[in-house]
């Protein structure tokens, strides 16, 4: 996992399966800049994640309402579109904006 | 007619969910499933064994979580049984609750009911809980590969 801070941004750079395995150290990674580093924006990118499922789903919606306190946001960046597919079946979409670099061939957000 | 059964049983680590959907992509490459179904077929299994890892056994490693796979033509099944905790209130576990702790709200049955056909859960406090989860592949269409 590469990560990279600017301006209180996270960038995480995720890849693999995200699940139960995982979700707790992605949870303290994430808590950990934004409570000691003052991090105010997430950005997280799927490029590389070849699956996900509700343990993953619910760190991201913990970050997204912690965020959101603190007048931050959480973004994700770069989804497949089998990953997106199952984001969108929790609705995830209709909270937390999705962005593209135009590096998996979508335009750019 | 086409039928197959795959029996799996393996301790309650995290790490074992992995397996767990190995053997669900092993059995979506037999049927040659599409891509999308095969992915839905995996987060269904990740869920009803993360399930009985974190709240059946309480994230204890010392237990064990079996699993069957019935293929009978196009149609699935899968069972994922425990011997742990079991659930007091089915129906409400099965709801998903967006006000509680979103770490543990229960998107996990909402991805299983979405995926699948039918879900079917059994339980009882004390001594375990199994859930049937089917569907039937036939019925989607088969463009995404």
């Amino acid at each position: 996992m590469q990560k990279h801070i600017s301006h209180q941004t996270l960038t995480l750079y995720l890849s693999g399966d995200l699940d139960m395995s995982n979700a707790e150290e992605l949870r303290s990674l994430i808590d950990r800049d934004i409570d000691r580093k003052r991090i105010r924006h997430v950005i997280l990118d799927l490029s590389a994640v070849t699956f996900i499922d509700s343990s993953a789903l619910g760190v991201i919606l913990g970050r997204y309402k912690k965020l959101l306190a603190l007048d931050g946001k959480i973004q994700i960046a770069n989804a497949p579109s089998h990953i997106y597919r199952i984001l969108s079946v929790s609705g995830l979409p209709r909270i937390i904006e999705f962005i593209s670099d135009g590096s998996d061939g979508k335009e750019i957000s | 007619m086409k039928t197959n059964h795959l029996s799996l049983t393996f301790s309650s680590k995290p790490e074992n969910v992995l397996v767990a959907r190995m053997l669900a992509s092993s059995v979506g490459a037999q049927l040659d499933l599409p891509m999308n179904d095969l992915e839905e077929l995996k987060v269904a299994i990740s869920e009803a064994v993360s399930n009985a890892i974190i709240h059946a056994y309480s994230n204890t490693p010392d237990h064990t979580v079996a699993m069957d796979i019935h293929i009978l033509n196009d149609v699935i099944s899968v069972r994922v049984s425990d011997t742990g905790c079991g659930i007091e209130d089915i129906p409400q576990a099965m709801q998903a609750s967006f006000s509680t702790d979103p770490e543990r709200m229960g998107l996990g049955f909402v991805f299983m009911k979405s995926f699948m056909d039918t879900l079917d859960v059994t339980s009882e406090p004390g001594k375990g809980t199994t859930v049937l989860m089917t569907k039937n592949f036939q019925s989607n269409p088969r463009t995404s590969h």
